[in-house]
């Protein structure tokens, strides 16, 4: 058991560190989230010759080899500066269904071309009336000679508005519920048939509604075995998981450092508030909320790689229960503990918040894994 | 990184499993397993099988008659040790007296002392608290007066567990009242318990035990050579002990027990047509529990990789989390337990030695009550989790 990070992992940890510090303030955060596209080309860029984009692909893919221990310092770094360029998008979720199921012609292609940070790439998965089920798939692909025909809406897709490809999952048999006969395709995102509404997200993000409208596609452009995505997509969520659950151990820490400091310099009642015993123990439970976060965000990246689908599961729905709790532990108390000033668009740890309620959004809240942990039989075994 | 037991561990793991599983006495595992008390014989007992094998202190230093194990070996020891569940020794004398003895004692108090708190010739007990000096340990009063050859000893301390059984008793007395602060006229005394003016008084808990009592201190006389290191310099000792005390007080192990025994009971208790287990909303609050109980775990093997690079005498600040978290954990299983038992927790049935009536109600819902009301104590013992968020404000985050 080692808790250390090694040369390399320290040495990545530092590089992400120093670019965010030097091109990613606050300021410069608002001003891209502001912009048209909502994320910033040239920052995009600089992860791709830092190599950040090729971390999580294979030697033999072009990629880093980097696993998850690689990626939760990436997030955490991404976390701390709230970080809107589309990585979870188009490295973790496009770039792990690629990674998983491409052939060896898709892998070669169009992981290159993620991890080249020449195109972006996003999962359109969700669909309005799934909530959190992944096997919930309205969408239809139906055969047609050497193509597919695909139609359906899907509601949520993170980063779709700017992504140049899509991978659509859609049904090509069963019920909507069923988990077989799911399968994924790839889609140009400027097909004849797609059409995209744009939105921007509550943390400053964007994400787009994608309506696929008899969008005729080779059949080469199954990836996969088709009916049977399910197990796949479920792997690559879990990936996204222990992801965010990293993520959202930088967005806390950043909170809480900012409301210790805050509360070193606010006065009030001629004295500085970190003064104040009441204010101190609401810091120290944000504080054991932070790090419990932190534990099981480890726990995640751990787990992510144990082949026990069922192991796994527990663990990675233990994770997001914790992350869920301490998310609005952390960010409500920030909140409430700097007063005002975090109730303004002016002050980071309002956006801070903001990511952190949306985390325990994504992919499942805490009531949502609660009761799968509790169908699981727990997390603590025999 | 890598956060999985190496081979290695796995296997000093199996072997302390093993150990346990065939040298624990049977009637002992049951009583714990029950939450049950056990006697002062099956202590003694039980410490002197593990020092045969030599692991009653197996965190002290080898010279000591300890072991050489690093800190992930020490941890996977003591959880096996809850999980058993087997008694833990005798934490008085191994894991508070024992460590300020040889850090801080004289060469005649070590070879005297070390080798019969291992063997558990000599049982200990705690003499901090005071009826006036509870979390402001600080303030406490009695008083130790030097005259020739010893010191006078005048006072009363209180809440001391297990006190009934002991042998010794190690005290913070006041032996420089005009000191400019309070912490700076404080000493470590040991105490023989059959000294002439001592007298005890045991106060039954809220769950019915007797497990602590108020010890009274009337002109009794204690050789000057039981004084640990320096006169004065009691209040750098007590803080040692108690921040070596909170490193073992998340008790992962027990929780872990109790967590399936929770899930064991709820399996076998019907609510209505159906299993306990299958009520939706006890079925969340288990599983809420685990998670909270898993990442504690985490965080407690954090702390323990972290101790492979810190001074052994320099306690890990973040330990406070492991008592506060550790503490709310054990309470909320105990609850728990609680919920399970439902209406046949009312019923009262004295512990007592020999007793060979039935009891009323299921034999396994008798002491999940009494566990209940006692577990209160956890959050308050060892520095009051209000106490360990002071130490957070101060000495991690700086406030």
């Amino acid at each position: 058991m080692d808790f250390d990070l090694n040369d390399e992992q320290r040495m990545l940890k530092d590089s992400v560190e120093k670019l965010l510090g030097a091109r990613y303030d606050f300021d410069t955060r608002r001003r891209i989230s502001d912009s048209p596209e909502g994320f910033d080309r040239e920052i995009w860029s600089a992860f791709a010759e830092m190599g950040l984009l090729a971390l999580p692909f294979s030697e033999d893919d072009g990629g880093m080899g980097g696993g998850p221990v690689e990626t939760m310092i990436v997030m955490e770094a991404f976390g701390r500066a709230l970080v809107v360029e589309p990585f979870l998008a188009s490295v973790i979720l496009a770039g792990g269904i690629l990674r998983r199921a491409g052939s060896s012609g898709q892998r070669a292609e169009h992981i290159a071309a993620i991890a080249g940070g020449e195109k972006l790439y996003a999962f359109a998965h969700h669909e309005r009336q799934a909530r959190y089920d992944l096997h919930d798939v309205a969408t239809m692909a139906r055969a047609d000679g050497e193509h597919y025909v695909i139609s359906g809406e899907k509601g949520l897709v993170l980063s779709g508005d700017s992504a140049d490809r899509l991978i659509v999952s859609a049904r090509t048999s069963g019920n909507q519920r069923d988990e077989a006969g799911i399968s994924l395709f790839l889609v140009d995102a400027k097909a004849e048939g797609v059409s995209r509404r744009g939105y921007a997200t509550q943390d400053g993000a964007r994400g787009a509604e994608v309506t696929f409208d008899n969008v005729r596609i080779p059949a080469s452009a199954l990836i996969g075995t088709r009916d049977e995505a399910f197990p796949v997509i479920a792997r690559v969520i879990e990936e996204a998981i222990a992801a965010l659950c990293a993520e959202s151990v930088g967005v806390m820490a950043d909170m809480h450092e900012a409301t210790i400091d805050y509360m070193k310099v606010r006065n009030q009642f001629g004295t500085h508030i970190g003064s104040f015993q009441v204010l101190q123990h609401a810091a120290a439970d944000m504080f054991i909320a932070l790090e419990q976060a932190r534990s099981m965000a480890m726990f995640a990246s751990m787990m992510v790689q144990e082949e026990d689908a069922r192991e796994r599961a527990r663990a990675i729905a233990a994770a997001k229960v914790q992350i869920g709790n301490s998310c609005r532990f952390v960010g409500q108390n920030a909140v409430q503990l700097h007063g005002g000033v975090a109730v303004t668009m002016e002050y980071k740890v309002a956006h801070s918040f903001k990511r952190a309620t949306m985390i325990e959004k994504l992919f499942g809240d805490t009531d949502h894994y609660t009761t799968r942990l509790a169908d699981l039989g727990g997390v603590i075994g025999e | 990184m890598d956060l999985r037991f190496t081979p290695e561990e796995i296997a000093f793991r199996d072997e302390v499993r093993a150990f346990f599983r065939e040298n624990l006495p049977e009637s002992i595992r049951t009583k714990l397993t029950l939450g049950k008390h056990f006697s002062r014989d099956d202590m003694v007992t039980w410490m002197r099988i593990l020092n045969a094998k030599g692991w009653a202190a197996p965190h002290w230093p080898v010279e000591y008659g300890g072991t050489d194990w690093d800190p992930v070996q020490q941890y996977i020891f003591r959880e096996e040790l809850l999980a058993a569940p087997a008694p833990e020794p005798l934490s008085f004398g191994v894991s508070m007296v024992g460590p300020v003895i040889y850090t801080f004692g004289n060469q005649k108090q070590k070879d005297y002392f070390l080798p019969r708190i291992r063997n558990m010739d000599d049982w200990w007990c705690q003499g901090f608290s005071e009826p006036g000096a509870g979390s402001d340990l600080a303030s406490l009063k009695t008083r130790a007066v030097r005259e020739g050859d010893h010191y006078i000893v005048n006072g009363q301390k209180t809440w001391t567990t297990l006190g009934q059984h002991a042998d010794w008793i190690f005290c913070l007395v006041r032996t420089n009242p005009d000191a400019p602060k309070k912490q700076m006229g404080i000493s470590f005394l040991l105490i023989d318990m059959k000294s002439p003016g001592v007298t005890l008084r045991p106060i039954q808990t809220l769950d019915g035990g007797f497990e602590v009592n108020e010890i009274f201190f009337d002109d009794v006389k204690v050789p000057a050579e039981n004084l640990v290191g320096e006169e004065n310099k009691g209040w750098d000792y007590a803080k040692f002990l108690l921040g070596n005390e909170r490193t073992g007080i998340a008790r992962i192990g027990i929780s872990k027990e109790r967590v399936r025994r929770i899930r064991r009971l709820a399996s076998a208790e019907k609510a209505g047509e159906r299993p306990l287990i299958e009520n939706p909303r006890f079925r969340e609050k288990l599983a809420a529990l685990e998670v909270e109980l898993k990442a504690l775990e985490m965080t407690q093997l954090r702390v323990v990789a972290e101790a492979r690079n810190r001074p052994s005498d320099k306690p890990d600040p973040a330990s406070s989390i492991l008592k506060i978290k550790g503490s709310q954990i054990q309470q909320a299983t105990t609850e728990l337990l609680l919920d399970v038992v439902g209406p046949y927790a009312l019923p009262f049935t004295p512990e007592e030695e020999g007793r060979n009536e039935p009891p009323i109600g299921p034999e396994w819902a008798q002491m999940i009550a009494p566990n209940y009301f006692n577990t209160r104590k956890v959050s308050i013992y060892g520095g009051s989790n209000e106490i360990q968020k002071n130490i957070i404000a101060k000495a991690i985050l700086g406030l």
